[in-house]
């Protein structure tokens, strides 16, 4: 019997039409849960670093997280995982929304694709009935217009469907797979989707998700129910509002953009607009989403409301939209908020990144506006801000003339423009554009946050830890009081130390141990979060959120029936972390390529965060280029990676005494 | 003067549908409820409770599951409310023959809600409990129920009228032949 899991997997031949249900080795849950950790354990075993992003081997995995279905509030999260045309490396991108939980109930785990169709393809899911479906008639439809027409021709007007728009189709290496609420946004998984030639994924589950111990179980599910309701009464004093509650940042619900669009950049994140946020802006801005938010949304199973139904013409909810992406196209367009909810309508149909999109068409007006680009590469654009927006939005998706360069985002069109267009691309981090955000001091946990995470999005590392501390020791204290979050007594010391200036502060205080030991935490919670399927929202993103280091395990145990604890849960996450850096290293990651944008910090110390970076890899078990050594590899059970790093040289044999032992737990 | 009055208790779930979110919740808690062993195990579509969904129309209707009809109505309804046009009975809580909802789904059997009967009495049905949007609210009430004077009922009154008009012998045999039709 297996719990909260099916124990089965979708295997899907698309070159010639196979279709497997597949049972899963129970081990595996043991080793690494499900959802990011089992993604990474199929792709270390299946796609060799000879496979690139376009290749017919390279895999396409829906993996639902080990608790996606169970009556724990927001476990519903979804991990897609593919080799990245942006990152070239292994990349994962995670939506909530509806899709995993039908998945379970179908009565599958993971649905893995590989090979490539021949003719546009839709596959339909109905518990135990798998067909893959002629799609050439959804050519050309949107990614919300797919979904509708899919529902409508299978007249299952419940079924949960993740789609593709134009730019996954034609390949632009930041398209989206869409699911209506939710989206894999980041790195360019819809590409992969539309190289596969599959244009939609339609899914209905009618059966029964098991609990090893339902008594334990709900216990758990009611304390976190009446801890969220309690939570959101007493929101954290003294942080942006959009951080003082639970959820994803509460970009939806709240009005007040002024921290937004005064501190972080405009157009291709290099403007900043000081006292930009006016009393006329605050309430133009106000009556927009007023009079567009016709709802606030939920995911499945989850009482938070991240997102809206954003209605911009007579129907009663044009898309749905979530988190920054409000702000984004309106920020690198230099217009309103008006213009960006209404571009957003299109780039959701189309399916693009809503980071990515926005900040590769800056970044041509750029190259146009220094000649780097000529005007002749921009026929027909006109001359205005938003209308320039919408002619190159429609470019990029269609790869029409310039935007078949623009498609490939802005590191590598900067590579195919040549003439100082590099220079142009200087807000990446692995080649993918990130927040559009400066600062003046660096801010040393941050610095290894946004060098050593692969997700390659700080929203997916950061969290549990405040970002900064309180203007007095005395506010510090008194957000320690009630912190049982931490893993230790020891981070509420060093955050009550903390100060804002002098000697206890940034890029020197939290010292190294302590930083190290904060970054550890704060990204431990995400590949936990990533592995079992509760959304970040409630767990590793916010502060003091409902689910922590101290509960999940009983979360585990009575959801799943695995032996948990905590100790446990950290090695297995550990596991699953360098596994899914050893995918990168064998694709040749290193060092080198984990620095933060050259301008994320106006002052900067190169020595301490050549030293930081070295201290932090040696903290995780990794040799001063990042990789993971044999003797950490070996502990963790991953000697087939160590075996591997061997025989091809990655590792030297002996190499590892260059390594303290794995501090990090 | 008159007796004291009889009391009913009324059990109401007031259901705004402007501030449901379409989680689901509801859906997920009401059948771990009641399955066997208590949550060992959910499944919406053996749920007590559906939220009609349909997010590009704006609509979120969660519907109880109410009485099992054996036959549909003779007709249909379709509501149409602010420019949205809701699905056929869409707010009709039968179990009944034109439609999927509230039945079991491996046996077809008629689903009810029960209001989560238990022992002990819960506080509130469990999707009360877990809607946090505020969609569902739980209130209980006693109303007073007028002691009826022994009026003939309705069929008696039939009865005598037939009576009056066809003699009482006509009619029992009538009666009587028909019980034996229906054998």
């Amino acid at each position: 019997m297996r719990y909260a899991e099916t124990g089965f997997n979708l295997e899907i031949d698309l070159t010639r039409g196979n279709i497997e249900r597949v049972a899963t080795d129970p081990e595996l849950t043991k080793l690494h849960l499900g959802g990011l950790g089992t993604n990474a354990k199929l792709f270390w075993d299946r796609v060799g670093p000879e496979v690139s992003h376009f290749d017919p081997e390279n895999l396409l995995i829906f993996g639902t997280g080990l608790l996606v279905g169970t009556p724990a509030p927001s476990s519903n999260r979804t991990v897609v995982s593919s080799i990245s045309p942006q990152t070239r490396l292994f990349a994962f991108s995670i939506m909530g929304g509806f899709f995993g939980p039908e998945l379970k109930r179908a009565g599958y785990d993971k649905i893995i694709l590989r090979g490539k169709s021949e003719k546009m393809v839709y596959l339909w899911i109905h518990d135990g009935k798998v067909e893959l479906r002629d799609g050439e008639h959804l050519r050309g439809l949107g990614s919300l217009e797919t979904a509708e027409a899919v529902r409508m021709e299978l007249e299952e007007p419940n079924a949960a469907v993740s789609s593709i728009g134009l730019a996954g189709e034609n390949r632009v290496f930041f398209a989206s797979i869409e699911q209506g609420r939710s989206s894999a946004s980041r790195l360019g998984l819809g590409a992969v989707m539309g190289d596969k030639n599959v244009k939609a994924i339609a899914v209905r589950g009618t059966k029964d998700i098991q609990i090893s111990d339902p008594m334990a179980f709900m216990k758990l599910c009611n304390e976190s129910l009446h801890y969220i309701k309690e939570r959101e009464k007493n929101p954290v004093k003294g942080v942006m509002p959009i951080l003082a509650g639970l959820g994803s940042p509460q970009e939806m619900a709240v009005d007040d953009e002024k921290w937004h669009t005064e501190n972080f950049m405009w157009g291709n994140a290099r403007t900043r607009r000081k006292g930009f946020w006016t009393e006329d802006i605050a309430e133009q801005w106000s009556h927009t989403m007023h009079t567009m938010r016709t709802r606030l949304l939920s995911c499945y199973n989850c009482p938070m409301k991240c997102g809206a139904a954003i209605s911009v013409d007579s129907r009663l909810c044009s898309y749905m939209m979530k988190c920054f992406s409000k702000l984004t196209y309106t920020m690198g367009a230099f217009a309103d908020l008006d213009f960006g909810l209404r571009i957003a309508q299109k780039a959701t149909e189309h399916g693009v990144d809503a980071f990515s999109a926005p900040q590769t068409m800056a970044f041509a007006i750029e190259l146009l506006e220094d000649g780097i680009l000529p005007a002749s590469e921009f026929p027909g654009m006109p001359e205005d801000s938003e209308g320039r927006f919408y002619w190159l939005l429609d470019k990029i998706v269609r790869r029409e003339g310039i935007g078949d360069v623009l498609a490939d985002g802005t590191h590598w069109a900067a590579e195919r423009i040549g003439n100082g267009a590099q220079a142009y691309a200087h807000n990446n981090i692995k080649k993918t554009e990130q927040l559009p955000l400066k600062l003046g001091m660096l801010n040393h946990m941050y610095f290894l946050m946004y060098s050593t995470g692969e997700k390659v999005n700080i929203t997916q590392i950061e969290g549990n830890f405040p970002q900064a501390p309180f203007m007095t020791r005395e506010e510090n204290e008194e957000f320690t009081k009630d912190w049982p979050h931490v893993p230790d007594d020891r981070f509420k010391r060093w955050f009550e130390d903390w100060e804002l200036r002098g000697e206890n502060s940034i890029p020197n205080y939290p010292h190294t141990e302590a930083a190290c030991e904060i970054v550890n935490w704060q990204e431990q919670m995400h590949y936990i979060d990533d592995s079992i399927g509760l959304c970040a929202g409630l767990s590793s993103f916010p502060l003091k959120p409902p689910f922590h280091i101290h509960n999940i395990p009983t979360l585990i145990s009575a959801g799943a029936g695995l032996e948990m604890d905590e100790e446990t849960l950290k090695f297995v996450t550990r596991r699953n972390r360098d596994l899914v850096r050893a995918n990168n290293i064998r694709r040749g990651m290193r060092r080198e390529d984990e620095k933060p944008p050259e301008d994320h910090w106006k002052r900067r110390f190169p020595e301490l965060e050549e030293q930081l970076l070295t201290d932090y890899y040696l903290f995780k078990g990794w040799n001063e280029d990042g990789i993971p050594t044999e003797e950490s590899l070996r502990e963790l059970g991953l000697d087939y990676v160590a075996e591997e790093f061997l025989e091809t040289g990655i590792l030297k044999a002996g190499g590892a005494a260059a390594a303290a032992t794995g501090g990090a737990s | 003067m008159s007796e004291p009055k009889k009391k009913k208790t009324i059990k109401r779930i007031i259901i705004d549908v402007d501030k449901c979110n379409g989680c689901q919740g509801c859906e997920v808690i009401c059948s771990a409820f009641h399955a066997t062993p208590q949550y060992s195990s959910n499944n919406p579509e053996r749920s007590r409770i559906r939220v009609i969904r349909d997010p590009l129309a704006d609509i979120y209707i969660p519907v109880y599951a109410g009485e099992y009809t054996a036959a549909e109505c003779a007709g249909r309804d379709k509501y149409m409310i602010d420019g949205k046009e809701y699905e056929e009975c869409a707010f009709c809580r039968a179990s009944c023959p034109s439609r999927d909802a509230f039945k079991e789904p491996d046996s077809g059997l008629p689903l009810k809600c029960d209001m989560c009967e238990s022992d002990p009495t819960l506080d509130e049905p469990m999707c009360v409990q877990w809607c946090l949007a505020g969609a569902l609210v739980f209130d209980v009430r006693e109303e007073e129920v007028e002691e009826e004077e022994q009026e003939p009922e309705e069929l008696d009154l039939g009865i005598e009228a037939l009576a009056n008009r066809h003699g009482w012998e006509t009619v029992l045999a009538a009666v009587s032949r028909l019980s034996k039709k229906d054998d």
